[in-house]
């Protein structure tokens, strides 16, 4: 266990700095992300601007700390869908099986024949774009996948004796699903959790990039870094900012998962 | 790790299945009166000393591929028109100085009624298949606009043809009515327009590969000054990085329709040619929406939008400001004063809001086509200048084609950025859109004034008192503060170092007859 308790450090330590650079995003940021300044269009890097401006003269890394709130505001509540409806279910047909079992798990099946990408594409020409709907396209396409670990898990724990136990001591189904097989799957929920949440920045960011669901003024990590693209060559720190950040938080959450994985191991 | 693996192999399968949509389907269509496909004809390279290319031809970069079918009268995208201009003539054409002169005519009178038009047909005239101009074919091609409604302000007018004399009688005297007559002549007899078309202009069409390639060729008996270029090949770039790649590489030499960022990419082997777009951009407001029916409310955004900001934020300080549904390369249309009408002045938005009972401002939602960089630009500008007088502004981009079904066809936006062009040379083509109750009013607008100035200019009997009418609706537009009025965008062309001759129309069309090397 010790050995490889760096990878959970690491990981700790690099998502806490990220975590506390976006939440103070919230509160703080050096400049109005949204104040556009004709004065210092396109300006590189600098002590003032340290991520440098946009083309409106925006202050990039104000746009950042406001953008992957953003970001990671849609994909927690991605994560959150997935993991609350994906759990529930998941442990009802792994749990009991049959008919519902089967049903369900078809249903999921043909959710997840469709690219989760096409899929959410379609949520949200359903829905309508904007930032809520974004976030409930992305949670139900995350669902199927959840509802899949955790059903493998409960099947398997169905027959097992502590399972078997509690259900002679009179226990409540209620009780047997949450209290007691959960707690003890939920070391395989963790990783999955956090590998959910990887994926859920990157879908967030690849919609966004697409131009689906989010308003201009509103930066979002994606948003930015298609925004960027056409600068590329004249201002390419417009698209390091946001790619950076993408980067650390993805590492960093990454990196916690591969932790937790190897201790368990 | 499996977990990992297939999502890897997910995400393969995605990208595998995204490219096989984008390969494009290799669909030739060639020119007439051959059976085998055109010969692939690959534009030579460009010689590293002189800097162009061995053989006496252009590529010209296009963002987007033309209408499937090219018919002349049936086309839609401006970009297809654009195009074809070099591909197709009426009986008269329209210069880079914004006149009207004789084409497939060689003369015309009118008379004193205003009401009948003669036509004498140039002599000698030939068409891309090697025919010569009759005077069935001239009347059947202006009979086919009128009789399928392609060209509207034909309807009701008489079309007669005897030896060479062509006579065009009018329900009414229409002082503009010359602008319509630049629709095509096409031959009578010839069924493959849609395919292979077949014109009489100083280029002919070659072949076309769809997504992908146009190829024009100079045709040799053209009736007037013949082209410089052998031949001129359209290339499809849809994404504008590509596309500078491809001019910086040496792949296109001309480009229209740059913006000033992609222009600052370009080295000193192209030369930069600066004029408008002649689109009226705006922010198109919906006066069916409760705010902005009140005339003090649109007054405001006017007052608060700062064009020079916009100007500084998006092209480098360039535009040209407009105060109406009129750009300036229509000379004698054009009111430069309306521009200035409503000077930026914060206090001033801020005080006729209240006046209109919101002083604390409303709601509004600004609909922007997202894949035109310019209006979602301009739309984001604007909604910070519109939030500065206490309005609650969001930026919503839509597809092009929600767009138009949604936001122009439906009305279902409050208010939107976007460009309008005038599809003829008349100051008709922009202002007839604004009279109550017109199917392209999308903004609802209704001013019994502008009804009554609009229909002054179609009776006007000279053309001074239609000019005059003309220039009275710009006013009220203006004065009702319509919509907010942005500019006509700044328009650059990048021509490779040796090539010259290119001119800029006051309608969407680009002229290749005139472009040579030096």
């Amino acid at each position: 266990m010790k050995k490889h308790s760096h990878f959970l450090i690491a990981g700790l330590v690099l998502s806490a700095l990220v975590f506390a650079f976006i939440i103070l995003g919230w509160f703080w940021t050096p400049f109005d992300p949204m104040k556009m300044n004709g004065a210092v269009r396109e300006s590189a890097p600098s002590l003032e601007h340290l991520m440098g401006t946009d083309k409106f003269g925006r202050d990039i890394l104000s746009r950042v700390m406001k953008g992957s709130g953003f970001t990671l505001f849609v994909a927690l509540g991605t994560v959150l869908i997935g993991t609350v409806a994906g759990t529930v279910i998941g442990a009802l047909t792994g749990y009991f099986g049959g008919w519902l079992d089967e049903a369900l798990m078809r249903i999921g099946d043909a959710l997840s024949a469709f690219p989760s990408f096409l899929m959410a594409l379609v949520l949200v020409s359903v829905f309508g774009a904007g930032r809520n709907h974004l976030l409930l396209a992305l949670g139900i396409v995350f669902i199927p996948s959840y509802a899949r670990i955790v059903r493998t898990e409960f099947a398997r724990a169905r027959n097992q004796n502590y399972v078997k136990s509690a259900k002679l001591m009179g226990a409540s189904t209620a009780r047997i699903l949450f209290i007691h097989i959960l707690p003890n799957i939920w070391p395989v929920l963790l990783s999955a959790i956090t590998i959910g949440f990887n994926n859920a920045v990157l879908a967030e960011a690849a919609m966004s990039y697409l131009g689906i669901g989010v308003s201009p003024d509103e930066a979002s990590l994606g948003y930015m870094l298609s925004d960027s693209q056409s600068y590329l060559a004249v201002t390419p720190w417009y698209a390091l900012g946001s790619g950076l950040v993408i980067i650390l938080l993805i590492l960093g959450v990454g990196l916690i998962g591969e932790g937790l994985k190897r201790r368990d191991l | 790790m499996k977990r990992t693996l297939s999502l890897f192999l997910a995400s393969a399968l995605l990208i595998s299945l995204l490219a096989g949509c984008a390969a494009k389907p290799q669909t030739t269509t060639t020119a007439p009166g051959t059976d085998a496909p055109a010969a692939e004809v690959t534009p030579s390279t460009i010689n590293a000393e002189t800097g162009r290319r061995e053989t006496n031809e252009i590529v010209v970069g296009i963002s987007q591929d033309l209408d499937n079918s090219l018919d002349p009268h049936t086309v839609v995208a401006a970009g297809t028109k654009e195009l074809m201009f070099n591909v197709f003539e009426g009986l008269v054409k329209p210069t880079s100085d914004g006149d009207l002169v004789p084409a497939v005519a060689e003369s015309y009178t009118l008379s004193d009624d205003l009401t009948t038009y003669v036509f004498k047909l140039r002599e000698g005239v030939k068409f891309h298949n090697g025919k010569t101009v009759t005077m069935e074919d001239a009347v059947y091609s202006l009979s086919r606009c009128r009789d399928e409604g392609y060209v509207p302000a034909l309807a009701g007018v008489e079309i007669a043809g005897e030896g060479d004399e062509l006579t065009i009688t009018l329900p009414a005297p229409n002082n503009e009515f010359l602008a319509y007559l630049t629709c095509a002549i096409i031959p009578a007899d010839y069924a493959d327009q849609a395919t292979a078309p077949v014109g009489t202009g100083p280029f002919k069409f070659a072949s076309r590969h769809a997504q992908q390639d146009v190829v024009l060729e100079r045709f040799d008996d053209y009736w007037g000054d013949k082209a410089y270029l052998d031949r001129v090949t359209y290339r499809i770039y849809e994404n504008p990085e590509a596309l500078v790649m491809a001019l910086k590489g040496g792949a296109v030499d001309l480009y229209s329709h740059l913006s000033v960022s992609t222009i600052s990419q370009l080295g000193a082997e192209f030369t930069i040619l600066e004029g408008t777009m002649n689109l009226v951009q705006a922010v198109y407001l919906n006066h069916a929406y409760g705010p902005l029916s009140d005339v003090r409310v649109r007054q405001a955004l006017c007052y608060a939008f700062d064009r020079q900001e916009l100007f500084d934020l998006t092209a480098g300080g360039r535009g040209w400001p407009l105060g109406s549904s009129m750009y300036p390369a229509f000379k004698k249309y054009f009111r430069e004063d309306l521009s200035t009408l409503y000077p930026h002045n914060v206090e001033r938005a801020k005080a006729l809001l209240a006046e209109a009972g919101y002083p604390n401002g409303f709601d509004l939602t600004i609909k922007v086509p997202s894949n035109y960089s310019p209006h979602v630009d301009a739309g984001q500008v604007a909604a910070e200048q519109f939030r500065a007088i206490g309005i609650n502004v969001t930026v919503e981009p839509v597809e092009w084609t929600t767009w138009v079904e949604d936001v122009y066809k439906g009305r279902n936006f409050e208010a939107t950025v976007c460009g309008f062009d005038a599809s003829t040379m008349t100051a008709r083509a922009l202002l007839e859109r604004f009279t109550t109750g017109n199917s392209k009013n999308f903004i609802g607008y209704s001013s019994a004034e502008y009804d009554a100035a609009f229909a002054d200019a179609q009776n006007a009997k000279s053309d001074d008192v239609q000019t005059r009418a003309y220039l009275e609706m710009e006013g009220i537009l203006a004065k009702d503060a319509a919509n907010v009025y942005i500019q006509d965008l700044v328009d650059f062309v990048a021509l490779r170092k040796g090539l010259t001759g290119y001119h800029f129309y006051p309608i969407y069309v680009m002229d290749m007859s005139t472009v040579r090397y030096e």
